[in-house]
């Protein structure tokens, strides 16, 4: 029962990275614009066939596709911004909300168009799909890199928000663009490096995802788009260790549910993740680490 | 030093500015004094370029001797860069930023990092109490204190020309007399000052010349002293009877 219970554990770790990988980018959207993105997790499908297509192209070694996924999903997310969003700015918060909605399904019916709703096997290196036993754990080599390169790229993302004057900048943005740009800070290009570094992290996630199910198909951005949204409203809508503590939190605790109650349960996987959604914004209906009054 | 020259604007829908004209000189303390919703926060912010005006002009000359620019039509995060800087009204802080961060971002498009430092130093003398709580969030600071940070904030950017946006509102009396003793050393150290004031017994103390509004429109316009003493302000402004 142990083992069993800290292979949960691993496995909640493992999803919970890639949630919160997700959850950082609609966060930080989210902060520096009040945009709820419903086109961000589809940015994790992008990731995903660009993954896809990069291995089968050629011998791209896998650290320089991740370098290259990161590339194309900042790229999709600038052009995103650049498209539909910024011509909204100053638009009451449904417009974009509703403009968001828009561009997923934009995204996904223009997958289905060129790669068709057929789901794709996923290749990996053999080397990443070897199996590792930790005593009674046991880990295929991409479920390890996942939750490395995840803490990595998190430790990266909060050192450079926290100490650089860049993230300063973002910062600062996020509380008030106008006094931002009394300061001199040119708020276009910070709210566009914002969704350059959001959507980035959604396509590596989106590569983490395809490598972890084996399968992928258009339609894969709805469910780690809507559990990193809720990840990001649990840990605070607009703060990123809360987006963080969100994503692990929902891992965790979505993979005990299933792991630990009868098998007829397992269905109800989501219906639990929005009942405790509901249950910590009736506690704390600013999520765990939100500022805790609202303006 | 500034011109601005019939200026009209527009916040949303509701026409603010009625063709605004005004002067500030080099060194000067220039007051703007008027009722709620006359328009004086909007001539400030035409003037640093978060509101843009539909007609008139804006010119602004860095040094008297210097070649006049015409900002109109400037983006806001340009124009800290040319030596104004707008301190806003109510503060504004960054809450979520420490105190030292706001003093920094207030530095933001400078390189100079000796003179950066300098200025810290500066900042710091004038207001001690910035200093001792460099590491707090500039939102656990009081009102008086948040206020004391706007000003240092916006005098990191070095600017030739400073924007106040009523420094006096929510403090408590004694803090404003400190407030405006230290504009006044401020202005002595040689940065000109334009100040927007519903206070307007000590605005019109401290300023050299200063404008009244009226409803988007300057209605009376002299030196400090002679509208201190002009009938109708002391009845509008002054509460005199």
């Amino acid at each position: 029962m142990g083992g069993y219970i800290a292979q949960q554990l691993v496995n909640g770790l493992i999803l919970g990275s890639m949630y919160a990988l997700v959850a950082i980018g609609f966060t930080m959207i989210y902060g520096i614009i009040r945009l709820i993105n419903f086109a961000h997790g589809d940015i994790v499908m992008i990731g995903a066939f660009v993954t896809l297509g990069l291995v089968i192209s050629g011998k791209i070694p896998f650290p320089v596709i991740m370098i290259l996924v990161f590339i194309a999903g900042a790229l999709m997310g600038i052009l995103i911004e650049r498209a539909a969003f910024r011509p909204m700015r100053g638009a009451p918060q449904v417009t974009g909300f509703i403009t968001s909605l828009a561009i997923a399904i934009l995204l996904q019916n223009l997958g289905i168009l060129l790669l068709t709703a057929q789901p794709r096997n996923f290749f990996c290196p053999d080397y990443l799909q070897t199996i590792f036993n930790f005593g009674p754990v046991s880990l295929r080599a991409i479920d390890f890199s996942i939750v490395v390169i995840a803490v990595v790229l998190m430790v990266f993302l909060v050192l450079l928000v926290r100490f650089t004057r860049l993230g300063m900048a973002m910062r600062a943005t996020a509380e008030n663009l106008n006094v931002a740009r009394l300061m001199g800070i040119n708020i276009n290009r910070t709210i566009m490096l914002a969704f350059a570094i959001g959507s980035g992290l959604a396509g590596v996630a989106g590569m983490m995802w395809g490598g972890k199910y084996g399968q992928i198909d258009p339609l894969l951005g709805f469910v780690p788009g809507l559990k990193a949204f809720v990840a990001a409203v649990i840990g605070g809508i607009g703060s990123i260790p809360g987006a963080m503590l969100g994503g692990y939190l929902l891992g965790f605790g979505e993979v005990l549910f299933v792991g630990l109650l009868p098998p007829i349960y397992s269905s109800y996987r989501d219906a639990f993740v929005f009942t405790t959604l509901i249950l910590i914004l009736l506690v704390l209906p600013t999520g765990l680490l939100g500022r805790k009054t609202e303006e | 030093m500034l011109e601005v020259r019939d200026s009209h604007a527009y916040i949303g829908q509701t026409y603010v500015l009625k063709g605004v004209s005004l002067e500030v000189r080099h060194g000067e303390i220039v007051a703007l004094i008027g009722a709620n919703g006359a328009g004086k926060t909007t001539t400030l912010s035409t003037i640093s370029g978060l509101t843009r005006s539909r007609r008139g002009k804006i010119l602004f000359r860095t040094d008297p001797d210097g070649t006049q620019r015409d900002i109109t039509r400037a983006p806001a995060e340009e124009i800290v860069g040319m030596g104004i800087s707008h301190c806003p009204e109510g503060r504004q802080v960054f809450s979520d930023l420490s105190v030292w961060e706001n003093l920094l971002i207030g530095a933001y498009l400078r390189k100079d990092k000796q003179a950066i430092q300098s200025d810290l130093r500066w900042v710091c003398e004038l207001f001690p109490i910035l200093g001792d709580r460099r590491r707090q969030s500039a939102g656990s600071l009081s009102g008086g204190e948040q206020m004391m940070l706007a000003i240092g904030r916006a005098l990191m950017s070095r600017p030739r020309l400073l924007l106040l946006d009523e420094p006096s509102l929510g403090l408590a009396p004694i803090l404003v007399e400190v407030i405006f003793e230290m504009l006044e050393q401020i202005n002595a150290q040689g940065t000109t000052i334009l100040l927007v004031e519903q206070n307007a017994r000590m605005a019109l103390e401290l300023a050299q010349r200063a404008y009244v509004m009226e409803t988007g429109r300057v209605t009376l316009s002299g030196t400090g002293r002679e509208l201190a003493e002009n009938e109708e302000v002391r009845k509008a402004y002054l509460g005199a009877t």
